[in-house]
């Protein structure tokens, strides 16, 4: 790494702090708490029912980051992501999973997967996505596969994310433990640069 | 399959003196941008292994580094007979974001863009799946038949294909003058022009017996695998997102969505073909219902901040849900961009479907599952 | 005349001459028979690379049928093919197996750059997947510019091809 992108990854860290306090901040609306005021109101009933429930099976463990109209995201912990993610395909109806995202978070040392679980059979849930998040933590060398960027792998239990998770795995890096085919799909066989969605692999010229 | 460390080629095991390993492209009439490695028992198809990336352009990454405005030619690459539909949902979500409100005109104009994309995109599909079965009218007809609504679209934005139309807040240019009546006549004519397709390509006794029980998706995989669009409504489930959550005015609008039950390659060539029609229905009625004036755009400021936070919106292109994620943080450019694409989406489906299949059937189940190979590589 | 021409000392040198005789008084219309030939015939390898395919795809509609100017006709095999299309971007992944489709192509054999992607990297010249154009891995013989090329675009490109090979020498290759 040169020192011209360690001074570009400072000011993105800079920025990045700024953008996970706001988060926090933002973060509030524990559907748990029935104490917040001004917000109350504006939480639709049905997407503050599907947190409720996700919130009263696990408690402490998830965190409620938003809950808009037809939209709820929930974060958790890497240790429970499969115990939720059955949680929602038994209980809560969710069939399939819309999308995989991983998201780079250099500022927090850790990459987050996004899953955006959707539900084709249960009429009521035909509107909804659930966005279940996790972190995994990132290391500044990455060797995929190697390190410590381990996720458990939802294949067993959402099968529409095989190619996915394959697809996050060599964008970002994630092994996804489980997994019985964490090969390359899209990258070239013979890529040996860093993964390249994370924020320190920059493009050329930019 | 195998272990992770081999090479995509290596990967399936050679387990039986029997067992031969194919590569179906990509220099292959019958794989299009992509690689296809089978393995085959004679005549069947025992493995499949699916490898795209060919076309992988990393836009992601490259939205990463420009604007919210500068993101939309290069957004609409992946498919550019698509290219209104690919956009939908990254402009929704990009309007969330930047707080912006679309005027109602431009919201119908959007919604018969859209629908005539996707006929433009259905026609292309079809022409390919005839020449995929050796079937060379079916190429000439769409091919042909598919220009008199570019002419349309071309009136409309001023590109054959590629229209970077959809802007954050509407549209970019009004509809030209006469527009209306023009755009009537065409897709009139073309709504009987697709009618005759029936007797030369879906009721043709050949086309039937070649895709009829061949790649057969049973309901519960098509839903355990995700699958969307025409090949989950070939299964027999009735999602459609222009349904089952209305974006922009498509819940004021008179339409149906078109299922059939028996989930082989003849069921999903024909979901399409079917959903032109509808197609045809939506832009007459939505032409009936425009605004005849008003404004088509709300004015955007250079280089616009989004809000902080995250948007997931999907639409429904012309091979199935389309999910944009962004990522914003109170910066012009995105944080991150993700674009769920339906092609890829469907492509899990593809070893599922072709094992036990001749390998003479594999173009045309291949072909079935609306697959373009750009698309889903990004 | 020839008899006094040829003598035994000098009917070697003669025979060794022969060749170039010969090809200096039937080389023009050869070569022109055999460039005729190829102009009317030029067959693309069945490859794409990028979204400039569905343009390709258009120019074999029945509104521009490309095939009345004895060009890109849909074809299987590459061993019989004269002419690369390049649809499009180049990505890392493609280009290995472009050169490989290239390279088992037989003599002579034309390369048509077509789209700003296979010329410079077009809209993706910051991507970290793609190749600034593809003059470092084939040699290109007419670039046709657009994003993509409209049809008519493609056939004009192709038609200057058609010039290119009218003036080369056919020998070369025979």
């Amino acid at each position: 790494m040169s020192s011209e992108s360690e001074k570009e990854t400072v000011e993105k860290k800079t920025e990045d702090a700024k953008l996970t306090a706001d988060k926090v901040s933002e973060k509030p609306t524990p559907a748990k708490k029935p104490a917040p005021t001004k917000e109350e109101p504006e939480l639709p009933a049905f997407e503050k029912g599907i947190a409720d429930k996700i919130v009263e099976k696990f408690g402490e463990k998830t965190t409620i980051t938003y809950v808009k109209p037809d939209r709820v995201g929930i974060k958790v912990g890497r240790d429970d992501v499969h115990e939720v993610a059955e949680f929602t395909r038994d209980v809560l109806n969710y069939d399939h999973v819309d999308s995989v995202s991983g998201v780079d978070y250099p500022a927090d040392k850790e990459i987050e997967v996004v899953y955006h679980l959707s539900s084709y059979t249960d009429p009521t849930l035909s509107r909804q996505i659930l966005e279940v998040a996790t972190r995994a933590p990132r290391e500044d060398d990455p060797i995929p596969g190697n390190d410590a960027t381990r996720l458990p792998s939802l294949r067993d239990i959402f099968y529409s994310v095989e190619f996915h998770e394959r697809e996050v795995f060599e964008m970002l890096g994630v092994y996804f433990e489980g997994h019985p085919d964490n090969r390359r799909l899209l990258l070239p066989e013979d890529w040996a640069d860093l993964p390249p969605l994370r924020k320190d692999f920059r493009n050329k010229g930019r | 399959m195998s272990s992770p460390t081999l090479p995509p080629g290596l990967a399936i095991q050679k387990a039986d003196e029997r067992i031969m390993t194919l590569n179906v492209g990509p220099q292959h009439p019958g794989s299009g941008h992509m690689r296809i490695i089978v393995q085959i028992d004679g005549d069947y198809i025992v493995a499949c292994d699916p490898d795209p990336g060919y076309v992988h352009r990393g836009e992601e990454k490259m939205a990463e580094y420009r604007n919210y405005v500068l993101n939309i030619p290069h957004l609409e690459r992946p498919v550019i007979h698509d290219s209104c539909n690919i956009l939908y949902p990254y402009v929704l979500g990009a309007e969330e974001l930047l707080g912006l409100e679309v005027p109602e005109r431009a919201k119908y104009i959007r919604v018969i863009a859209s629908e005539l994309n996707r006929c433009v995109y259905t026609q292309y599909w079809l022409a390919i799946y005839g020449i995929f079965l050796g079937h060379s009218t079916m190429f000439m007809w769409p091919a042909g038949d598919r220009e008199l609504l570019i002419d349309l679209l071309e009136k409309m934005t001023g590109a054959r294909v590629t229209h970077s139309y959809f802007v954050p807040g509407g549209i970019r240019n009004d509809l030209p003058a006469n527009f209306e009546d023009v755009c009537l006549r065409q897709v009139n004519y073309f709504e009987k022009r697709i009618k005759e397709y029936a007797d030369v390509f879906y009721e043709n006794p050949i086309l039937i017996s070649r895709t009829e029980k061949t790649g057969i998706l049973s309901r519960e995989k098509a839903i355990g695998l995700g699958t969307t669009g025409s090949v989950l409504r070939a299964s027999g489930v009735d999602y459609d997102v222009r349904k089952k959550e209305p974006y922009d005015v498509y819940d004021e609008l008179d339409f149906e969505t078109n299922v059939m039950k028996s989930g082989d390659s003849y069921a999903r060539s024909r979901i399409p073909w079917l959903d032109m029609m509808e197609s045809c229905r939506i832009i007459r009625d939505a032409l009936q219902k425009m605004p005849k004036s008003g404004s088509v755009r709300v004015k955007l400021k250079p280089n616009p901040k989004g809000a902080l936070g995250s948007v997931y919106k999907r639409v429904e292109s012309g091979r199935g849900a389309l999910g944009c994620y962004i990522i914003s943080d109170k910066k012009p450019e995105p944080y991150r961009v993700k674009l769920s694409v339906p092609s890829f989406r469907n492509l899990i489906a593809l070893p599922q479907l072709l094992i036990g299949e001749k390998l003479g059937n594999m173009p045309s189940v291949y072909w079935s599952l609306n697959y373009w190979p750009v698309e889903a590589d990004r | 005349m020839l008899k006094d021409l040829i003598t035994p000392q000098n009917a070697n040198v003669f025979v060794g001459k022969l060749g170039d005789i010969l090809e200096k008084a039937i080389d023009k219309p050869l070569g022109y028979a055999i460039n005729w030939g190829r102009i009317w015939s030029l067959w693309p390898v069945h490859i794409e690379t990028a979204c400039c395919s569905v343009e390709f795809g258009a120019a074999s509609s029945p509104r521009y049928d490309v095939e009345r100017f004895g060009i890109i006709e849909a074809f299987g095999s590459l061993r019989q093919c004269d002419l690369v299309v390049v649809q499009g971007t180049i990505t890392r992944k493609m280009a290995p197996r472009l050169r490989l489709v290239y390279d088992q192509m037989p003599e002579p054999k034309y390369v048509i750059a077509m789209g700003a992607c296979a010329i410079t990297g077009g809209l993706y010249f910051d991507s970290y997947n793609v190749l600034p154009g593809i003059d470092g891995i084939l040699p290109v013989d007419v670039y046709v510019p657009g994003c993509p090329p409209r049809p008519e675009t493609l056939i004009q490109g192709c038609m200057l091809l058609q010039e290119k090979i009218k003036r080369m020498k056919a020998r070369k290759f025979v």
